[in-house]
């Protein structure tokens, strides 16, 4: 598997949606470090607190807040075996819907799509992470890198969902 | 000490061993709900929760539903949200600002200082209804010591201030960071679900035995992160030689020298270089302000708070609020909010904010492993009747007050008053 190549000199839902569905696919079979290859040298990645999912991480307490320098830290963390609340990983499965093109300004396409993660680890109950994600893309060559991520979650807290420990 | 306890407490052969049975009854939980939750001062919310007249939150609070708020002339109060009428809660809203709550069942209508109002179609009623008698329900205790509210079902609870014995200077320290020594609960709540009895989260927010092994990628990620994380004396398990202490009536708190940053002026590699100045002008304000001796101590510690029996204030990475309350035996709710100086620049506000994600909540870089290692507990407590007793008498062969904050001296003040109030025996 490899990533998506644009062709045409339009960014196309078609091609956001190979786009996605790749980077789920990397998710979901913790590529992590093939994963931080799709991310801008700049990027973010958000999980406003569930009450307050509008505001900004500044002015807010938000579940997770990362630049890419946390970003990349986190991944060492989650894969590195004394992450206990990832031993064993979670298996996850990513259904991703709803897919838009919200705006195009230059290089930087806005994108919105919903989600479902099945999220499963051996003797917990499994649970279902649903929401909706917020991407601003931006275009380098013919492909696309990820320059902000936003999981906007629709669960009124997070609740029995416990934690985010893996990449949302 | 009987056989019969669920605590064997022996100072002589140095041994405190603990009956797993408290973390998986649900006879032990009923008893907690009216020994503990039911008797002690629990906190409710801070006031700068509801700053305005008409603010309000709503939340449940040792099983019940509370609505907190500060009524037009200014006073908090908080009230059991549950209609006069037939018993539908009264607001149903988590928060937001009223002049009134309208019951949506049947109408009736409350103001807020919880007199009733309006009742719809009035003349139905006979001559000895009486409004007057019919306001919401105020809990039978309510008070604050630096504006954190605390509640209490027991209408005999001795004051507040009393209750809290030696944990207020540590409330004190806290708030002291705030020039006009108003802190605020800044927007945004981490509300989230563990598999495990409540009382291992208290242990466990005050245990730094487990640093160096459940938070080992945390420390990986301070190294990388230019933090200084080796023990400087021998014989430690952290950076620098903590305590751990007894504040008497069952709270206590971990008290230690600061080796990584503070959002108050302990600047850390992790805010970057611009913060420098900003993190000194806070420092020299503090000082100005508090004296050196005290502005140190409001600085460069960090203190892990438990006011017992639920409340826990971290200040550490950052300020935080945190409370939880058992749903079963093997499952507590928890809350967390993040606690900041109402005079904070936008600059400082996001740094400490910033800070706080480097280790709390479900998705920071260490509370994920707590979380992970309470529900290791819990699934291990299963074996509770073939594996009896759990140990904690790290430190028991060094005097009281010369416990660290590795060793297990805190966790016992906790038991010790835990078992009090639970009596004895089974
Ligand atoms: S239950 Fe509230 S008005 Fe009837
Ligand atoms: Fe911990």
């Amino acid at each position: 598997m490899s990533a998506p190549q644009l062709t045409g000199a339009r960014v196309s839902r078609a091609d956001v949606e190979d786009f996605l569905y790749y980077e789920a696919e990397l998710l979901d079979s913790w590529q992590l470090d093939a994963w931080l290859g799709l991310l801008t040298e700049d990027a973010c990645y958000y999980v406003p607190p569930n009450d307050k999912p509008d505001a900004d991480h500044r002015d807010t307490l938000f579940l997770v807040a990362d630049n890419i320098a946390r970003l990349r830290e986190r991944v060492k963390r989650i894969k590195d075996p004394n992450c206990h609340a990832e031993q064993p990983r979670s298996r996850t499965r990513r259904m991703i819907s709803n897919v838009r093109i919200t705006s195009t300004s230059g290089d930087t396409i806005g994108v919105a799509a919903n989600f479902v993660v099945y999220r499963f680890r051996r003797g917990e109950a499994a649970r279902d992470y649903v929401g909706s994600y917020r991407y601003m893309l931006k275009r380098q060559g013919d492909s696309l890198k990820i320059a902000e991520r936003r999981v906007l979650l629709a669960a009124e807290e997070l609740g029995a969902l416990g934690l985010i420990s893996f990449i949302l | 000490m009987s056989d019969a306890s669920y605590v064997l407490d022996d100072r002589e052969r140095m041994s405190f061993s603990l009956d797993r049975e408290v973390f998986v009854s649900p006879e032990v939980l009923e008893r907690e709900r009216r020994a503990v939750f039911d008797k002690c001062w629990i906190y409710v919310g801070h006031g700068s929760e509801v700053a305005e007249p008409g603010d309000f939150r709503t939340r449940d609070i040792a099983d019940r539903p509370i609505l907190f708020c500060r009524d037009r002339a200014g006073e908090v109060r908080a009230f059991l949200n549950s209609c006069r009428h037939r018993g539908a809660l009264t607001c149903t809203k988590r928060e937001g600002n009223a002049r009134l709550f309208q019951c949506m069942y049947h109408g009736w209508v409350y103001d807020t200082e919880g007199k009733l109002r309006t009742v719809p179609g009035e003349d139905a009623y006979g001559p000895h209804f009486d409004k007057e008698k019919l306001g919401l329900v105020a809990v039978p205790r309510l008070a604050h010591y630096r504006d954190f509210f605390f509640l209490s079902f027991d209408p005999a609870v001795e004051d507040l201030e009393t209750y809290l014995a030696g944990a207020k200077d540590y409330l004190d320290l806290v708030t002291e960071q705030s020039p006009s020594g108003r802190m605020q609960v800044i927007s945004g709540t981490q509300e989230y679900e563990i598999a495990a009895n409540w009382k291992l989260l208290v242990e466990n927010s005050v245990d730094d035995y487990h640093l160096p092994t459940a938070h080992l990628t945390w420390l990986n990620y301070m190294k990388n992160s230019g933090v200084d994380m080796k023990p400087r004396e021998t014989g430690l398990l952290l950076p620098t030689k903590g305590a751990g202490k007894d504040l008497g009536n069952g709270h206590l708190a971990t008290d230690n020298p600061n080796y990584r940053g503070r959002p108050v002026a302990g600047w850390m590699p992790i805010y970057g270089e611009d913060a420098k100045p900003d993190m000194a002008a806070l420092r020299e304000e503090l000082v100005a302000r508090l004296g050196q001796a005290r502005a140190t101590r409001v600085a460069d510690t960090n203190r892990n708070l438990v006011v017992f029996p639920n409340l826990v204030v971290n200040d550490g990475s950052s300020v935080t609020i945190r409370t939880f309350f058992p749903t079963d035996a093997g499952h507590m709710k928890v809350t967390a909010w993040a606690l900041g100086p109402v005079e904070e620049s936008a600059a400082q506000r996001a740094r400490r904010l910033d800070s706080f994600l480097t280790f709390y909540g479900p998705g920071g870089f260490a509370t994920p492993d707590d979380v992970a290692a309470l529900e290791l507990v819990q699934r291990g407590l299963g074996a509770w009747r073939e594996v009896r007793w759990s140990d904690s008498s790290r430190g028991m062969n060094r005097p009281d007050d010369e416990q660290l904050n590795t060793d297990e001296g805190h966790l016992r003040v906790f038991w010790r008053r835990w078992s009090g109030l639970m009596g004895a025996g089974r």
